[in-house]
């Protein structure tokens, strides 16, 4: 078992119980006020996370890993798979004896991964159907689900993947053959402009 | 008064029946409701997944139209909605510099003056008291209330109802005849934003979740927001191959199951639009 293999080198890990904060937990404290440190380990997370058996470390073992210190572990974390499959679904913060917010913390690993270029590759259809949702916003200010698959498909090559679906859709109304414009199409480019641009994501 | 409406995508495409259904209902009981003037998308997963201050600036400035609209209340029937602006709004009351921030970003003044419900919330409000009263023919059906995630977590922020057995959509639903089931899945992950790019893992969360609602008796199951209505009902086929069986259960929209027991007509409630047949 893979997990079993990181918790042996916690174990042998000689800085495991040091009290000071490493790197990345230190910029997740300033960042999102979010402390790893404060994680007891009692497992509630990933007993209540409905896609822990997908993840390659379960959300207790993230924080685990974000706790040592140890830049080697945290940047397994970083290129982990877990923090891209994680649904933000919001259960282990609802159940978190100390109330540690980990979807805030996902939401910002993701985004320091993606940034950083160290995204998961099993990760890509994922991170091709939020790309493909942004773009459709990004020139039309709302969604626009012909787009979103287009896009999708040619980012993925997943070509027939729910080939089925779109004249089920059609035939019951629920999709629209042109998209939904707003006005102020300029204001959201000039959003995406401020926030993605500056980040290259 | 008016209440300000905030569709959301979902809502004019792939869910269209959900915002006709609210429509209905709101006409059905004289509440007045006036869809925020040239919205935008609130970004959804796919924003505070790759980007914070995306995520922040696109719901904030939906707030902000709706507060140079006039507008004190909206109505935000997609949940996914319904958390991300309520999410932003509670960050930028937070953190002054942030919400100079965003409010720089978008060009656009934002006070944080309006609030926002949930579907369950305004029903509660303004439908509720008098919704006994007005039940034509009680939908007396075992329903299963599912409440999936956004709408009561995080609690912190949100703070509506219980965050792991809410029961406002119970109680709204025993006012109309019906009988709630007690069932394990009632705030549990459908999938949500998998959908497409992890198919199978949606199949199975979905599946657990109509699996017990099934195993439990249900002959429907009640949702409010969008995203879950599209797994469970649009999803079917991948759900009963996970379950190897086939479960035709419904799955209705909270205001399709009020419409209905007051009489609404089927067709104004948007029922042909659902992939699973919806013949009760």
């Amino acid at each position: 078992m893979v997990w079993s293999g990181i918790l042996n080198s916690f174990i042998m890990s000689s800085d495991s119980h040091n009290s000071s904060l490493s790197k990345l937990g230190t910029e997740l404290l300033e960042q999102t006020e979010v402390k790893v440190t404060h994680c007891y380990q009692c497992g509630k997370c990933t007993a209540g996370c409905p896609l822990a058996e997908e993840m390659d470390y379960p959300p207790s073992l993230v924080m685990r890993m974000l706790q040592t210190g140890n830049s080697e572990l945290e940047e397994k974390v970083l290129r982990s798979f877990s923090i891209w499959v994680c649904l933000t679904c919001e259960m282990c913060f609802a159940r978190c004896p100390m109330s540690i917010d980990i979807p805030k913390m996902m939401d910002y690993l993701r985004e320091k991964a993606l940034t950083e270029k160290k995204s998961n590759p099993k990760a890509r259809e994922i991170i091709a159907f939020h790309k493909s949702f942004l773009d459709t916003i990004k020139y039309t200010g709302r969604l626009y689900e012909i787009g979103l698959f287009a896009g999708y498909k040619s980012r993925t090559l997943k070509i027939l993947d729910d080939l089925s679906l779109a004249p089920k859709m059609l035939r019951r109304g629920k999709l629209n053959i042109f998209p939904e414009l707003i006005h102020d199409r300029s204001g959201i480019a000039g959003i995406f402009r401020k926030t993605v641009k500056k980040n290259k994501n | 008064m008016t209440l300000g409406f905030y569709p959301g995508c979902s809502l004019k495409g792939s869910s269209r029946e959900y915002a006709e259904s609210v429509l209905a209902v709101a006409e059905a009981f004289n509440i007045s409701i006036e869809e925020i003037s040239d919205w935008n998308c609130c970004g959804a997963t796919a924003a505070h997944n790759l980007n914070r201050e995306l995520s922040l600036a696109l719901p904030a400035r939906i707030l902000s139209l709706a507060e140079k609209q006039g507008m004190e209340e909206i109505v935000v029937p997609c949940a996914a909605c319904y958390s991300r602006l309520s999410v932003t709004k509670h960050e930028l009351s937070a953190n002054a510099s942030l919400k100079d921030r965003i409010s720089d970003i978008n060009n656009m003044e934002y006070k944080g003056s309006v609030k926002i419900l949930n579907i369950i919330q305004m029903l509660d409000k303004y439908v509720a008291p008098v919704l006994e009263s007005r039940v034509a023919k009680p939908f007396d059906h075992k329903v299963a209330c599912y409440y999936g995630c956004y709408l009561t977590r995080p609690h912190d922020i949100l703070n509506f109802d219980r965050e792991e057995d809410p029961q406002t959509m119970d109680e709204l639903m025993l006012k109309i005849g019906a009988t709630p089931i007690d069932w394990a899945f009632k705030t549990e992950c459908c999938g949500a934003g998998l959908s497409v790019s992890r198919t199978g893992s949606v199949g199975r969360l979905s599946g657990k979740i109509i699996g017990d609602a099934s195993d439990r008796g249900a002959e429907a199951i009640v949702v409010a927001c969008p995203m879950c209505h599209s797994n469970l009902d649009m999803r079917r086929d991948a759900i009963n191959s996970f379950l190897g069986e086939k479960i035709d259960i419904p799955v209705l929209y909270i205001t399709q199951a009020i419409g209905l027991a007051v009489g609404i007509d089927r067709k104004a409630l948007a029922l042909q639009r659902h992939f699973v047949k919806v013949t009760i």
